[in-house]
């Protein structure tokens, strides 16, 4: 069997440990720019809230909390196979690190029929943005605005998530293939990192849209 | 051990491989580079064609040759152009890409495959906005302010939007790759503080661009929602608030100014000791200005909104803040000049455009001090002083750092000399072509011609003919080195590896590099970065 480690050492490194620092380094940094682009969202969510209390707690009430709540939950636990997949290709139980990752993108997948239940039920009550929103009341158009937010926020969440669930079948693919080991699972870490982010971004999605009209 | 005997190596990174494919399929970061300045350089004649036209609009204050909506699309296609795939990608696309490896002593970036995705998701958000060009432009200025960009415009604002989104992420990608070569490159006993004034630039410059471009991106991608579902984002008659874009937009924009003159700032780091034969005075004051402008650049957006209905807390406080901003700029100011203070400068054209910035990029920076007082805004905004104050900044600095650049290591990417006295010759063109053009739009402004207009009083005829004249002097000197340089990169003479007699790693290897740009990976044994002294001693002795 080939060395793992010399196989996949690109060119441009002249050690392997350089290699993943460097792989570490990338994958921080993206993440910045990811926290800088929800965070213009989140920016303008807060701004929009402040000027319109009554509106956006309206809107709010109008969330499936259950389902946003069982949501919630299904999204931590895959942080948590996603984890235990990355603990045990670091000792070397790559097989079981396999079978994590597909067990993620399983929960992944029900998180996003979940999701997009509530878009469905939404929709159905004419709360999608847009010419298919239909509102009475005093404040419509800043409820609209709750829902362009949501949908906005939410969905880009969703794009996320589905830009790493193929990047997990990229892992199985490449795990099935031989590519990892104790040695050198790096790819893991750094799909690990940016599935854990995207989750971290949903707790906060969570607690703006769904929490608010709890008490109304 | 100086150039005159370092063997000519056959192989280099140009003449490797050939055919078209092997350089669209290229991972090489010096390939890469020269893709990017055959695209920067198709923009920036494209960004110049629409300049050309307002220039001429101008030479009458009557619409003589275009109707007002046309004036409105050329200003607003030459801003994106020339902000967004021009400057911005200018010199991090061209020269970044090439030197930054070569002065880290590293074989490439530290994500050679992403490099080049880059250029492609450059060349594709290029062709998406080029495309909004042709079925009609854009007429909302390069800034997109709402409402009228969500809501009233009937151009072709989405695509334009679609494709600086999409170039977006080209720059995001080549900073990262940049942020990771220097922090995990470095050759043995290359430490931070022996480091290029150039990649400490180059490093604040890429953190800038990963925080910011994000928010531009999504700022366009709430615009683009707006527009296209005719919902409430921006728009003050559904609940939205116009100014929160302006915030988000110059939240993005100030440090993007930024972006545009941090790297010229790297390159006449390294112009400017070569050229004096002095180490850089106060090196780490100015390595620590990068990353001050780096800082203090997010914290001043809202002088462009002085007039916007600001409160006037927060106008004190931003114009206190830009202030501040000023400082940094200063100190590099001040360190370039003591360098050629006592050294023993020749005047080749790479210092000439050096020595043309650093007059030009204080003329701006002070005007920009001008705009940052509240009271003197309020009579100059939206003039043609904001537009003589940036262009000084953008084209009198950028730019003639870019040229400066470019001349400096033209014999190191091309492996071939210039023609020195038609490149000295114009490079004066330049500076004369440019104090024409804009120096009148000063004393345009001040006397009250509104920026973003194709007509204007007669009053104002002359000074705008001034300025036309200067544009086109300037347009014959951006010709030339695109004529010249063409030549040279065919019949010039051939390079030594250090024609400057340089310091840097760059230099260090054969003209043009070979493909892992050296032979053997380089250990840094000198003591300082720029050791001038150390070079001269080694001079003498041979
Ligand atoms: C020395 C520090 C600087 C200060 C204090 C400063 C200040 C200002 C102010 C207050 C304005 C707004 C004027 C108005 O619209 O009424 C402005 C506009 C502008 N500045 Fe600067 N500036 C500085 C440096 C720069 C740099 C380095 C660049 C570019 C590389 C730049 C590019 C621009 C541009 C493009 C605009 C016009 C934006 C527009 O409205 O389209 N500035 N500057
Ligand atoms: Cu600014």
């Amino acid at each position: 069997m080939s060395d793992p480690l010399v196989l996949e050492l690109r060119e441009q490194f002249a050690t392997p440990e350089q290699q993943r620092h460097t792989s570490s380094i990338g994958i921080w940094l993206f993440l910045m720019t990811e926290v800088m682009m929800f965070g213009g969202l989140f920016v303008a969510y807060t701004v929009y809230r402040f000027n319109h209390p009554q509106a956006f707690a309206q809107g709010s009430a109008e969330m499936d909390i259950v389902l946003g709540s069982i949501n919630s939950a299904i999204l931590l636990t895959s942080s948590l196979t996603m984890g235990l997949a990355e603990f045990s290709a670091k000792f070397g139980r790559v097989r079981l690190s396999g079978i994590l990752l597909f067990t993620t993108i399983l929960i992944g997948l029900a998180f996003l029929g979940i999701k997009f239940t509530e878009y469905y039920e939404h929709y159905q009550q004419h709360e999608a943005p847009g010419v298919w929103f239909n509102h009475v009341g005093p404040h419509a158009p800043e409820v609209q605005m709750f829902f362009v937010f949501y949908f906005l926020m939410t969905g880009l969440h969703a794009v996320h998530m589905s830009i790493g669930i193929l990047l997990l079948l990229g892992l199985i693919a490449r795990n099935m293939v031989g590519s990892f080991s104790a040695a050198y699972h790096t790819p893991i870490t750094v799909v690990g990192l940016y599935w854990h982010f995207v989750d971290i971004v949903w707790i906060f999605l969570y607690v703006i849209f769904y929490l608010p009209g709890l008490h109304k | 051990m100086i150039q005159a005997v370092a063997p000519k190596i056959e192989k280099n990174y140009l003449n490797e491989k050939v055919g078209l494919l092997s350089w669209l399929l290229t991972t090489d970061h010096k390939r890469i580079a020269i893709l990017y300045t055959f695209s920067i350089t198709v923009f920036f004649f494209i960004g110049g064609f629409f300049a050309l036209m307002m220039r001429l609009e101008l030479l009458s204050p009557r619409n003589w040759l275009v109707s007002a909506e046309t004036y409105n699309k050329l200003f607003t296609m030459h801003g994106i152009i020339m902000v967004w795939f021009f400057l911005i990608p200018s010199i991090p696309g061209t020269l970044g890409n090439f030197l930054i490896p070569m002065m880290v002593g590293a074989k490439d970036v530290a994500f050679p495959k992403l490099n080049l995705l880059s250029w492609y998701i450059f060349m594709l958000g290029g062709g998406v906005t080029v495309y909004a060009l042709f079925r009609g432009g854009v007429d909302t200025g390069w800034t997109f302010y709402t409402p009228f960009s969500t809501t009233y415009s009937t151009t072709y604002v989405v695509a334009a939007a679609v494709g600086i989104f999409i170039a977006g992420f080209s720059t995001i990608l080549t900073a990262l790759n940049f942020i990771a070569t220097i922090h995990s490159m470095r050759a043995p006993g290359l430490t931070w503080f022996k480091l290029p004034i150039f990649v400490w630039s180059m490093y604040a410059n890429s953190v800038v661009l990963i925080l910011n471009t994000p928010v531009l991106a999504i700022t366009l991608v709430m615009l683009a929602v707006e527009r296209i579902f005719t919902v409430g984002i921006f728009d003050p008659a559904l609940g939205g608030d116009p100014v929160l874009f302006q915030h988000m937009f110059w939240f993005y924009s100030h440090p993007a100014v930024y972006t545009m003159v941090l790297p010229a700032m790297a390159v006449i780091s390294e112009i400017v000791p070569a050229f004096s034969r002095k180490p850089l005075f106060g090196y780490k004051a100015v390595a620590f200005s990068s990353i001050a402008i780096a800082v203090v650049g997010f914290l001043v957006w809202g002088h462009h909104m002085f007039v916007a209905g600001e409160s006037v807390y927060s106008a004190l406080a931003f114009s206190f803040l830009s202030y501040c901003v000023a400082v940094p700029s200063a100190i590099k100011v001040f360190n370039w000049t003591a360098t050629i203070h006592g050294g023993s400068v020749s005047w080749d054209t790479p210092m000439l455009y050096a020595i043309g910035f650093i007059g030009l990029f204080t003329i701006g920076g002070m005007t920009g001090l001008f705009l940052a007082a509240l009271g003197l805004d309020v009579h100059v905004h939206d003039t043609y002083f904001v537009i003589a104050h940036f262009h000084y900044i953008m084209v009198g600095g950028s730019v003639m750092a870019f040229l400066g650049g470019v001349h400096y290591w033209w014999p190191k990417i091309s492996g071939k000399m210039y023609p020195e006295g038609l490149a000295r010759l114009s490079a004066l063109i330049v500076f004369i072509g440019f104090n024409l053009t804009f120096f009148p739009q000063f004393v345009l402004g001040y006397l009250g011609m509104p920026r973003r207009y194709a007509a204007y009083p007669e009053e104002f005829q002359m000074l705008h003919v001034l300025s036309t004249a200067g544009a086109t002097i300037l347009g014959v000197g951006y010709v030339l080195p695109l004529c010249y340089l063409i030549w040279a990169w065919h019949y010039g003479r051939d390079a030594t590896p250090n024609p400057w007699r340089a310091t840097g790693l760059e230099w260090k290897s054969s003209s043009p590099p070979p493909t892992h740009n050296f032979e053997v990976t380089p250990i840094v044994t000198a003591k300082l970065p720029y050791d001038y002294e150390a070079m001269k001693e080694e001079l003498e002795l041979v």
